[in-house]
């Protein structure tokens, strides 16, 4: 990117001290994406803990992930790794009878450099399961982050068939990204509305039905945080990167389908009309948050879309927080939300990559937005102290994408704002406590 | 490697934690990856905590890995020293950094020269204590440390108060219900005539710690965190402690009695005998309850119970010795704590089972078929699929077990609460067995006149099955304004992509 294009954002970096959710959390979503898989974490005590708790009743609904919980005699390597996986992975086969089994490495893992991508080869021909290792840990990752790393992963596994054996005609167009099998059939439908055929989606809801993957074909992410699979499909599968902004909102999803009708030269047909007519069916929400204020404390990487979406709908935003930026994979992105902040003649907000939590909360002390979106580490403390805050984790298991999901994401954002107008009887002002 | 979906208790750190954050202006450093600083997720939603949980990490990530720390852990703390000039820093290892094995004691040295506050390296091993054993020893060191500094600068208060006194050594932040313990036991130290000194480290200050041996005794209500410190002052200072916890009326009595010999030892005479009369006689309702003809029905009625050692013994004295239930079996996951809890529920059970493994007890459960379940979370929703009731009477805790109304489990008050949540468990138990017996709730059909039956939209076959991943409780709404607008915009059979469409269209 050249520096005359850069001016209008400004990137800062901070610390990295920021509150976030162990990237092992993808297994939560990924396993109830992918039918016939099994997860294997191999980590502590410590990464149980977070996921049974951040996982809540899941838990107790008996999920296909389980831990290997590392004992003293792994750390020492007093066992034999090969040993010990090839143990519980026949169990699992025998209670289970997974399709797949994913292998999560950890920090643990990572550090004690236990060779997991050198066993499961092994492993595999052993016991006759496919296993996929993904290294989602905390000490290179954050939260969504680990689903990247998984995707990226088993973008080494789609199968490839010739093409002239599958007769087919050039080019094929597969999408990559989690999404539940209801926005996969919504977006599929935009899509075909504009005769665009969808070749395959990854992941597919079962390892089987992984899309066939070949030379030049086009693949597009649905998710800001996909880099590392992007990356994949690009280098090591020789496709084609399509870069559009994130069909979250109806303007990206616009954006989102005219980039694609473009690449395989169609003409897009009515899609001014039905972004209008997604945002007149907006207007009651839009007329809540219209000029107020929100703040991205930053944890997920939907920031920049879900930043860019407010500000269309007429918020301004003072801060987005991301864990990670990757100007390349977003830069479609980046740049639709320099051209909103242009038409919605608002000042384009900083991006603090990496953010510091504390600082961060001096500063929504000092500005005192109408908004937090935040984790839950702090949402209750911003509370009491008379800030509005919205959870963001939500954002990442709602339903955001497409035209027909926009609706969701303005329903979580004006919640807290409905919510504490209807309580404003019961003294709202006892919590506005500043220290 | 061991194979593990659920664990009763967590990792080290977490016990760590607990006790830093219980203390007033104490700060705790974690040496961890992004990502492990959880524990204020849990403070902020289980506790519903008003302030900044006061835990910070420093994190390790790949720079730390390929080049240590350095300065990384020291700045952080100085940062912290400087930010919110905490009394204390606890620099907390995870099971990530401890096997780094980066000299943390060596940071905390050259920390503590530059800090104002003390900074103390939290000293567990992670692959051999679990959460509730690391608050236990954290709390001791905590307090070891500030006694011995006391020594040294010659500040120890060590002459008594003139009333007899007490230290109440073990309210935690995320413990079970210690909230409302604590009021209860407040009343019980003011009925008994006897001072509080201090409490720990439940919103206590660590500069406060030199006071401690002003108290008579120390008092430890639960098993689990508080013992090796009262051990400390005991050897340390001489000063005797009670370890009984006051659940259930046998267990107040002795807790009581305990007191009063300790006291007359002290040489001073007391004679709590009435006072434990009167209150099992007219504060606590729970022996009356006990003996009232309701209670006749739960004679013969068996349950299992698991827990913690501390709830889980004194729920199965309760369930036997004073409701008259019997208890098939009792366990707990303390395993490191097997024998104390063996000599407690020996002779009021048939068996018991010491595992931290919930496959377990769930066979065991569906092995003896109780009529109820005295256990944590997890025997709830065991509970739930084998459709036996279950009242939760221990940690792993839930945002359910914070409740806001007043419900303590020790003390006169808890007798009352106590006896409620066993009478209910067991009588929602007797409901749906005389519903099976009589054939379940009304069954006659509801003749409803909804749109949905009497109009000709027929629904697609994909569109069906998405209706069907609708929840329950909202299915039936979707699907009438989904007809409606179907009905409106004079279409016959709703596809998904009608379906879709009139989500948008339809403002709920």
């Amino acid at each position: 990117m050249t520096l005359s294009k850069e001016k209008h954002i400004t990137f800062e970096c901070e610390t990295g001290n920021y509150h976030t959710f162990c990237p092992i959390s993808c297994v939560s979503w990924l396993y109830q994406k992918i039918e016939d898989s099994f997860f294997l974490v191999i980590g502590t005590k410590t990464c149980g803990y977070f996921l049974q708790n951040a996982m809540g009743v899941m838990i107790f609904a008996e999920p296909r992930y389980a831990m290997a919980e590392l004992e003293e005699g792994d750390i020492s390597a007093q066992l034999n790794d090969y040993e010990e996986l090839k143990r519980l992975c026949l169990q699992i086969k025998r209670d289970r009878q997974p399709g797949v089994i994913f292998w999560i490495g950890t920090c643990t893992t990572e550090i004690i450099k236990m060779d997991l991508e050198g066993i499961a080869p092994k492993l595999e021909c052993d016991i006759n399961i496919p296993i996929i290792v993904a290294r989602a840990n905390g000490l290179d990752y954050a939260f969504t982050q680990g689903e990247d790393t998984v995707l990226a992963a088993m973008a080494h596994r789609c199968p490839d068939v010739a093409r002239e054996t599958l007769n087919q005609e050039l080019p094929r167009l597969v999408i990559f990204g989690s999404l539940p099998e209801s926005v996969v059939n919504q977006l599929t439908y935009e899509l075909n509305k504009q005769n665009i055929k969808v070749a395959g989606w990854l992941p597919s809801t079962r390892y089987s039905e992984l899309p066939v993957i070949q030379k030049d074909d086009y693949v597009i992410g649905i998710n800001p945080f996909l880099s590392r699979t992007a990356t994949t499909l690009m280098r090591k599968r020789k496709t084609k990167l399509i870069s559009a902004p994130f069909p979250i909102g109806p303007d990206g999803t616009r954006a989102w389908i005219e980039k694609i009708c473009n690449v395989f030269n169609v003409e897009p047909r009515g899609l001014e009309a039905r972004e209008n007519e997604t945002w007149k069916n907006l207007e009651e929400y839009r007329s809540l948050i219209k000029g107020k204020s929100v703040f991205f404390m930053g944890d997920n990487l939907l920031e920049i879309s879900l930043a860019r979406f407010l500000i269309r709908c007429g918020m301004i935003v003072y801060e987005i927080g991301i864990p990670y930026m990757d100007k390349r994979y977003q830069g479609a992105e980046l740049k639709l939300l320099e051209k909103t902040c242009s038409e919605m003649q608002v000042k384009v907000p900083k991006i603090i990559e990496k953010p510091d939590n504390y600082n961060q909360i001096d500063r929504i002390k000092d500005l005192r937005p109408d908004l937090v979106i935040t984790g839950m580490a702090h949402a209750n403390p911003l509370e009491a102290r008379g800030i509005n805050t919205k959870w963001s984790v939500e954002f990442t298991f709602a339903q955001i994408h497409g035209f027909t999901n926009a609706k969701d994401i303005l329903e979580l954002i004006t919640r807290p704002i409905r919510r504490n107008k209807k309580l404003e009887n019961i003294g709202n002002h006892l919590y506005s406590t500043q220290d | 490697m061991k194979l593990a979906y659920w664990m009763y208790a967590g990792p080290a750190h977490i016990g760590t934690l607990r006790i830093a954050s219980s203390f007033k202006n104490v700060h705790a450093i974690m040496h961890a990856p992004l990502g492990d600083d959880y524990f204020n997720v849990m403070r902020s939603m289980l506790e519903r905590d008003r302030n900044f949980t006061p835990v910070t990490a420093s994190i390790v990530d790949r720079h730390v890995l390929a080049r240590g720390s350095q300065e990384k852990v020291i700045n952080n703390i100085t940062r912290k020293d400087k930010e919110e000039k905490p009394d204390l820093v606890i620099l907390t290892p995870t099971c990530t950094s401890s096997i780094l094995q980066e000299d943390l004691h060596n940071f905390v040295n050259r920390a503590s020269i530059e800090a104002l506050a003390d900074v103390i390296l939290a000293d567990v091993n992670h692959y051999r204590v679990n959460e509730l054993q690391a608050s236990d020893r954290t709390l001791e060191q905590i307090v070891a440390f500030y006694i011995n500094k006391a020594k040294k600068l010659n500040c120890l208060n060590v002459e008594k108060t003139l009333k007899p006194s007490v230290n109440i050594i073990g309210i935690l932040s995320l413990g079970f219900h210690n909230q409302h313990d604590l009021v209860d036991l407040k009343r019980l130290f003011n009925d008994l005539d006897i001072e509080i000194n201090q409490i720990i480290p439940d919103n206590a200050s660590v500069d406060a710690l030199k006071d401690l041996p002003k108290a008579w005794f120390n008092f430890v209500p639960y098993r689990e965190a508080g013992l090796l410190t009262a051990k400390f002052l005991y050897n340390e200072l001489d000063m005797p402690y009670v370890d009984k916890t006051p659940m259930g009326l046998t267990n107040i009595r002795q807790t009581v009695q305990d007191i009063q010999n300790i006291l007359n030892k002290l040489k001073c005479s007391r004679n709590y005998e009435n006072y434990l009369e009167t209150q099992a006689k007219y504060v606590s309702q729970a022996a009356w309850f006990s003996r009232s003809i309701d209670c006749q029905n739960l004679t013969g009625k068996t349950a299992i119970v698991f827990g913690d050692a501390t709830h889980a013994a004194a729920m199965t004295q309760i369930l036997s010795k004073e409701m008259g239930v019997e208890v098939l079996w009792s366990g707990t996951y303390c395993t490191h704590d097997a024998d104390w809890f063996n000599s407690q529920v020996e002779n009021l059970c048939s068996k018991i089972l010491i595992t931290d493994d919930h496959n377990i007890v769930g066979d065991m459960i569906a092995k003896t078929e109780p009529n109820a379940i005295f256990g944590t979370q997890m025997e709830r929703h065991i509970g739930k699929r084998l459709n036996i009731p279950c009242g939760v009477i221990s940690s792993p805790v839930h945002i359910q077990n914070f409740p806001l109304s007043y419900k303590p489990f020790l003390g006169y008050e808890g007798t009352n609460q106590i006896a409620d949540l066993i009478y209910n468990s067991f009588t929602l138990g007797m409901e749906d067995h005389l519903l099976d017996l009589f054939g379940g709730h009304d069954t006659t059909d509801i003749l409803n006149n909804t749109l949905s039956s009497d109009n000709n939209i027929t629904w697609s076959k994909e569109a069906m099955k998405e209706l069907a991943k609708i929840p329950g409780f909202v299915r039936g709404k979707v699907k009438r304004n989904t007809e409606k607008f179907a009905l409106r915009k004079q279409y016959s059979c709703i596809s998904l992509e009608i379906m879709y469409e009139a989500k948008e269209n339809i403002n709920n």
